[in-house]
């Protein structure tokens, strides 16, 4: 789950971290009357869950109140990624002596935290990583003592900071370990964490993703947020009720499969015969006719979809439920698109008997059934 | 001989009174597995499928010399189940559970790790070796056939699309492994590979992979420099978007990393061939044993 950057900023306060003061708008209004309380210039961010807010026009500076108001106006009607600006944060603007960066995320070959510093933020780590890869320090947490304090001023030294800087910065890295600990965070960054001209470190920006499989730890935070853990369009809510794995695509051959690898193979496929797959739709292990059935039902929700193929590979699926899925969704007069069903594995006969009766034909092999759904795609063009 | 199972494994199911674990118990017993004894706390005392239930793994273990754990405790509590396999010492653990909190996999795995023993997932399909009759997991146990093959794959169905194919071609397979889908995992493709090197029955390789992270790159360097015999590939999520999950929390291309195109150019380079389709893995195989 990812969190707007005021939500993240929430979360940094209670645990001491300093954010430049400021507040949450969601009208040029409010906005301008935040301005007014922070009583110097300021800038207003569009808090939406998408990087490059910058170059979108989404960060914008006011020397006054009333500017506040017209950026906030500007700000408040873009859309940025597809995503509406709903809010704005209106902050200080500082007075900066360096920007930093600062961040922890997961290494997933060894396995382990790893934090990550530099003395030259403002810019996407990724493009520092290009650039200047020298002036990246990276610590790889052990898991058996956690991110220690000497690790943090190690890593302060080697980003280039001396005397009182050294523990200002590290406490800094401490608090972010401290959150990511507590929050079961699998990314977080500041960027740009800023150094003021008057010696203080400051979280200018704010981004946090939490595990999605540890948000039940966090119940208290869920409520505080008051809302959905993602924006997700009706098609993808039933999806997610329904335990089924659901991304859209350009194309329009909706491809229902059970398990990621076999569903990514059968998009794959579609592919290699020159079609173009719509929808990835995993039923995951084990479905009945019902889930089978429900999977059809959304696939056929999404407008661009041409026609449906069905690859199962019976394991823990059993063909004869899917069969019957198949049956009792051609029988609700639900299918209303070409389609061409694959199934094969466990109860492989009692399911192809079911189809027999019914008259739905089934193929034996992906290749087949592939190349056949993208002819018949182009023919309902 | 074969890796990680044999016939001599003896094998305990902690969440064995759940849904889940007395299903696949019942059909692990079917295909042959050794299952010696379950765990499930506050269930002690209990059968299931004719099998003795225990409080504690220790308890299993002892009574029964169980030597490896197969874990089906929902996702919130299957760190803690797992780290009380480690501890009883079994080797593998085996963890099929999906959505385990990944400071849950990182503690576990690093556990494991400085202890000598080794995990299998989370989110994995299990491993087979069907010469023994021994399956420590989920999947079909008709699919495999026994053979000189060693596979290891980081999805479920799509193995048993694969080893369908080369049982239906004749080709047979040692041991199987699912890897896991999550982005962090117990045995790596590499270490995959090195069990593989030190068993004279697996005469090849195939190496299933996916979108999302290095390590098939970093298998396939490794294979190039150290190991000798055949080993075919596939990839999966050659159309798949940038930035999206596709139904495995590790199948996803971040930024530019993480890509089908970089995986198999990385598998071609090593001297790897990398089919197109599923059913060309058998077809691959039989032009290099």
């Amino acid at each position: 789950m990812k969190l707007l950057e005021h939500e993240a900023k929430d979360i940094f306060r209670a645990f001491n971290m300093p954010t430049p003061p400021g507040g949450v708008a969601k009208t040029p209004e409010e906005a301008m009357n935040l301005a007014a309380k922070v009583g110097k210039p300021v800038v207003v961010k569009a808090q939406v869950l998408s990087g490059k807010r910058g170059k979108a026009g989404g960060v914008r500076f006011a020397d006054t109140p009333e500017q506040a108001k017209e950026v906030a106006m500007l700000i408040l009607g873009l859309k940025i990624n597809n995503l509406s600006v709903e809010a704005v944060l209106v902050e200080e603007k500082l007075d900066i002596q360096q920007e930093i960066y600062a961040g922890i995320t997961i290494d997933r070959n060894k396995r382990k935290y790893v934090v990550i510093g530099s003395g030259s933020g403002g810019m996407s780590i990724e493009e520092l990583a290009e650039e200047s890869p020298e002036k990246i320090v990276k610590l790889y947490v052990d898991p058996s003592t956690g991110f220690l304090p000497y690790n943090a001023r190690e890593m302060a030294i080697k980003m280039g900071f001396r005397g009182k800087q050294i523990n200002k910065l590290a406490i800094f890295f401490l608090k972010l370990w401290n959150i990511v600990e507590a929050h079961d965070v699998e990314l977080t960054e500041i960027n740009p964490l800023i150094l003021t001209k008057d010696g203080r470190f400051l979280a200018a920006d704010a981004r946090l993703n939490v595990d999605d499989n540890a948000l039940f730890r966090h119940k208290q935070m869920m409520e505080s947020l008051k809302r959905d853990p993602v924006e997700q369009n009706e098609r993808e809510k039933l999806a997610t009720e329904n335990n089924m794995a659901y991304v859209e695509l350009d194309g329009n051959i909706a491809c229902i499969c059970n398990g990621a690898g076999l569903t990514m193979a059968t998009l794959d496929a579609v592919s290699l015969y020159g079609g173009n797959a719509s929808t990835f739709l995993d039923l995951g292990g084990g479905a009945d006719a019902e889930r089978v059935e429900k999977g059809i039902e959304v696939a056929l929700m999404y407008p661009k979809v041409k026609a449906i193929l069905i690859n199962i590979m019976g394991g823990i699926t059993r063909c004869d439920e899917v069969a019957k899925g198949i049956l009792a969704a051609r029988d609700d007069g639900d299918i209303t698109v070409p389609m061409v069903v694959r199934m094969v594995g466990t109860n492989e006969e009692e399911g192809q008997e079911i189809l027999n009766k019914a008259g739905i034909p089934f193929l034996k092999t992906m290749e087949e059934a592939a190349s056949k759904v993208v002819n018949l795609a182009k023919e309902a063009k | 001989m074969a890796i990680l199972a044999d016939k001599d494994t003896r094998v305990i199911i902690q969440g064995i009174t759940g849904g889940q674990g007395t299903f696949h118990s019942q059909a692990m017993l079917e295909y042959g597995t050794k299952i010696v004894a379950g765990v499930t706390p506050g269930k002690g005392g209990q059968k299931v499928n004719g099998i003795p239930v225990f409080d504690t793994v220790m308890e299993a273990k002892e009574a029964h010399d169980a030597i490896a754990a197969v874990i089906f405790v929902p996702a919130p509590f299957a760190g803690d189940a797992a780290l009380e396999a480690i501890a009883a010492q079994l080797n593998p653990v085996v963890v099929i559970t999906e959505h385990v909190p990944v400071r849950d996999e990182i503690r576990l795995i690093h556990t494991a790790k400085r202890q000598g023993i080794t995990v299998i997932g989370p989110n994995t399909p299990g491993i087979i070796t069907p010469g023994a009759k021994q399956k420590l997991g989920i999947m079909p146990g008709h699919v495999f056939a026994d053979g000189p093959v060693g596979l290891m794959s980081r999805s479920g169905t799509l193995t048993y699309e694969i080893a369908a194919g080369m049982t239906y071609a004749g080709i047979g397979i040692t041991t199987a492994i699912g890897l896991g889908g999550d982005p962090c995992v117990g045995l790596t493709p590499i270490e995959a590979v090195k069990l593989f090197e030190n068993d004279n029955d697996t005469k090849a390789l195939v190496l299933v992979g996916e979108i999302g992270g290095d390590a098939e790159e970093r298998a396939a360097s490794y294979i190039r420099e150290n190991y000798d015999r055949p080993v075919v590939g596939f990839i999966a999520g050659r159309t798949a978007p940038p930035g999206k999950r596709m139904g495995h929390a590790g199948a996803i291309i971040s930024g530019s990393t993480g890509t089908a195109q970089a995986k198999i150019k990385a598998l071609n380079d090593a001297g790897i061939p990398v089919a197109e389709k599923p059913s060309d893995v058998a077809r691959l195989l039989q032009d290099v044993l």
